[in-house]
């Protein structure tokens, strides 16, 4: 892969008259959009042909800093919307950006359905544990124990891992990283955006402002050492026990499949309901 | 193109039914549901002829997720339409809100029945008038049209897919459970017998830079579909006319939502539909719409027998109202009588319309049943 140097990804593909971002210092959000972008352009694919969608949070802000057609949705909905357009214009490629609060929480629904249906869709998604946008509320993704405004004395709930719940939902490609691993991330989402059918790299993200403050990690550094403790990659956590994998969290690429995407199957239902109506052999 | 009903000639079929086919000849080529009586046979009609007609039909996991797909197949250029009753239409406002806002244009179908909650699900009401003008947050404008037959519901739903093309807005057609599923004769053009409108699309790049603009001074800017090169944002946030976000701006906020309702507003005359009935030496006049315009009909009737000067004004489009109209016709009669089948939604906007300049008196049903003629003559005659 040949990397171009960040001034010319941004010179190529962002709109210079809404920068500068909303991005807090430290944030890993702007991270995993360069990923995209250069995954974008490793692959030459034609930006006139992709389609951005999201939902409401700090990272679905993205689709509004990049040179594309954008979609900018209500909190949750991005998945619901992306199904329309990729029905209505099967040769646009959808790329989803959305936090974890906007995908799991608000719009846990569409997620696993669009899952479910094998929407040809990628979805970038960041998780940060919290809601960043609203100021550091606890997310469904956050571990047992960290703080946000609305859980002040630790979360007491499970979180979700969503990369899990999309293996088992059905998605065609999953992969996790944290914001650190640029290789692994690019790779991964240029292998998403070849798939057909739902592709999902979801990224660990440093949110110093809305999260780390509240747990004593006020800066990205900080919250890269964090990461480092607590992620563990696929192959070695395969080996360790249970009691040690509590807490942690698995990174790598969880699922790589090949089944129907939602435009192919769609494709084909027509066909047997003219088939079956004696309109077609 | 091949049709999966026959066109241009009559057919005995429900108001759902009918819904289905007119929309499938106004071109709608992408619709998406949730199942909800009595709604439901509109999103089977569908289902049937869709992938036929290479449209799209397909079950979202809700109705918050049907409203989204539709504003989503309209951006990628598809005419699309989604249909629910009561409770499915309020999840779907906070979407609704959003089709308003980013101008999109979006047929969505609300087939009432007794509320609120899950109230009479087979019953007919017309309690979701308020929801269907005011439903969503903030301030807005929409067009809401009300069909009284079933033939009305085929050309009403032929109308809001023109309406919301021409005006880049989604149009509710309210209708309910007894037009739903009552069954009736209904002419079914040949597509070249309908006058069909498309949305205006950007002429060149220029024009695209400005999807929320007033670039020809109508207030309804062109629509950049995706897919086309022309790189639009599109935002529920308040923004300018190139699309970008203005959140703490109150004069772009205040220029955006003026034209939007402006929009609308400025084209009371092509929107604003109606139908009289011995209305012009009228001394009592009913105003209705819907199912219940049919016994005010008879009513009338009734009443002329009896040597009383009634009239019949049916509203064939609630929002926008025709306020001036209203208290125009106050001015001439001595009496409105409004029958509803709620307990006064229609009544709130005929009185603020009558201004004072007549009496105007509610007679309000509940519980799932029209108001026979009678009902209503007799509380005319007292
Ligand atoms: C229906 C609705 N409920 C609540 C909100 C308020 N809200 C805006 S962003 C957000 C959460 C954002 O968190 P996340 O999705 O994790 O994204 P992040 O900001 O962390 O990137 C919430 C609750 C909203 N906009 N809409
Ligand atoms: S609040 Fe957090 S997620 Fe949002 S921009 Fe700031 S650092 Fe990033």
């Amino acid at each position: 892969m040949y990397l171009r140097s960040a001034y010319e990804i941004r010179d190529k593909y962002l709109r210079k008259d809404m920068l500068p971002t909303i991005f807090c210092p430290g944030c890993g959000i702007g991270s995993a959009l360069q990923y995209t972008l250069r995954a974008i352009d490793d692959l030459k694919l034609n930006p006139d042909e992709i389609v951005w969608v999201s939902g409401i949070g700090c990272s679905s802000r993205v689709p509004g800093f990049v040179n594309f057609d954008g979609l900018h949705t209500t909190h949750g909905r991005a998945l619901a919307f992306a199904t329309g357009i990729k029905l209505a214009n099967p040769n646009l490629k959808i790329i989803a950006f959305m936090g974890d609060g906007d995908a799991a929480a608000i719009g846990g629904n569409h997620f696993i359905h669009a899952i479910r249906r094998n929407l040809d869709v990628t979805v970038i998604l960041i998780n940060n544990f919290t809601y960043g946008m609203t100021g550091g509320q606890v997310a469904p993704t956050a571990l047992k124990g960290l703080r946000g405004t609305t859980a002040p004395y630790g979360q007491f709930e499970n979180p979700f891992d969503i990369a899990d719940l999309a293996v088992s939902a059905g998605a065609n490609y999953v992969a996790r990283w944290s914001v650190f691993n640029y290789l692994q991330g690019i790779n991964s989402i240029k292998k998403a955006l070849q798939k057909e059918g739902f592709t999902l790299v979801e990224f660990l993200s440093p949110c110093p402002i809305s999260f780390g403050r509240r747990n004593r990690m006020k800066t990205a550094p900080e919250l890269l050492r964090w990461y480092q403790k607590i992620t563990v990659p696929l192959a070695k956590a395969k080996k360790m026990p249970p009691e040690e994998l509590e807490g942690k969290i698995v990174i790598g690429e969880f699922v790589d499949r090949d089944r129907p995407g939602l435009v192919r199957e769609y494709e084909a239902y027509k066909k047997r309901a003219k088939k079956m109506m004696g309109w077609e052999e | 193109m091949r049709y999966p009903f026959p066109v241009g000639k009559s057919d005995f079929i429900q108001g759902d039914e009918a819904i289905a086919r007119a929309a499938i000849l106004a071109g709608c080529r992408f619709y998406a549901g949730y199942p909800i009586t009595p709604a439901s046979e509109i999103f089977e009609a569908m289902a049937l002829y869709m992938p036929l007609v290479d449209g799209v039909s397909i079950q979202m996991e809700d109705e918050l997720a049907s409203m989204a797909a539709i504003i989503g197949a309209s951006w990628a250029g598809a005419k699309a339409m989604t249909a629910t009753s009561g409770p499915g239409f309020s999840l779907m406002m906070e979407n609704l809100g959003y089709a308003i806002m980013t101008e999109t244009p979006v047929v969505v179908v609300d087939v009432q029945r007794g509320g609120p909650s899950t109230g009479q699900p087979t019953l007919a009401a017309q309690g979701d008038i308020m929801q269907a003008i005011w439903g969503t947050h903030g301030d807005h404008s929409l067009i809401v049209l009300s069909p009284s037959t079933v033939q009305e519901a085929f050309d009403f739903t032929i109308r809001a897919f023109n309406l919301a093309e021409k005006y880049r807005t989604p149009v509710v057609l309210l209708t309910d459970a007894e037009i739903a599923h009552m069954r009736e004769r209904v002419y079914i053009p040949n597509p070249g017998e309908i006058e069909i409108i498309d949305r205006k699309l950007p002429a060149n790049e220029e024009e695209a830079k400005y999807p929320f603009g007033d670039i020809h001074g109508d207030g309804v800017p062109p629509m950049p579909i995706f897919g086309k090169g022309y790189r639009t944002y599109v935002t529920g946030l308040t923004h300018d006319e190139r699309g970008r976000p203005r959140t703490v701006d109150a004069e772009v906020h205040e220029k955006l939502i003026k034209r939007i309702i402006g929009k609308i507003e400025n084209n009371r005359r092509d929107i604003i539909s109606y139908h009289t009935y011995e209305l012009d030496d009228a001394e009592i006049a009913i105003i209705s719409t819907g199912i219940v315009s049919r016994s005010a009909v008879r009513a009338v009737k009734i009443l002329r027998d009896r040597g009383v000067k009634a009239g019949l004004l049916k509203l064939n489009t609630i929002w926008p109202f025709d306020f001036d109209m209203i208290e125009e016709l106050a001015e001439r009669v001595k009496k409105i009588y409004v029958p509803e089948m709620n307990l006064g939604q229609l009544y709130h906007l005929v009185k603020e319309g009558a201004n004072g300049k007549a009496e105007v008196e509610l007679i309000a049903k509940i519980g799932g049943e029209v108001h026979t003629p009678m009902e209503i003559v007799e509380r005319v005659v007292g």
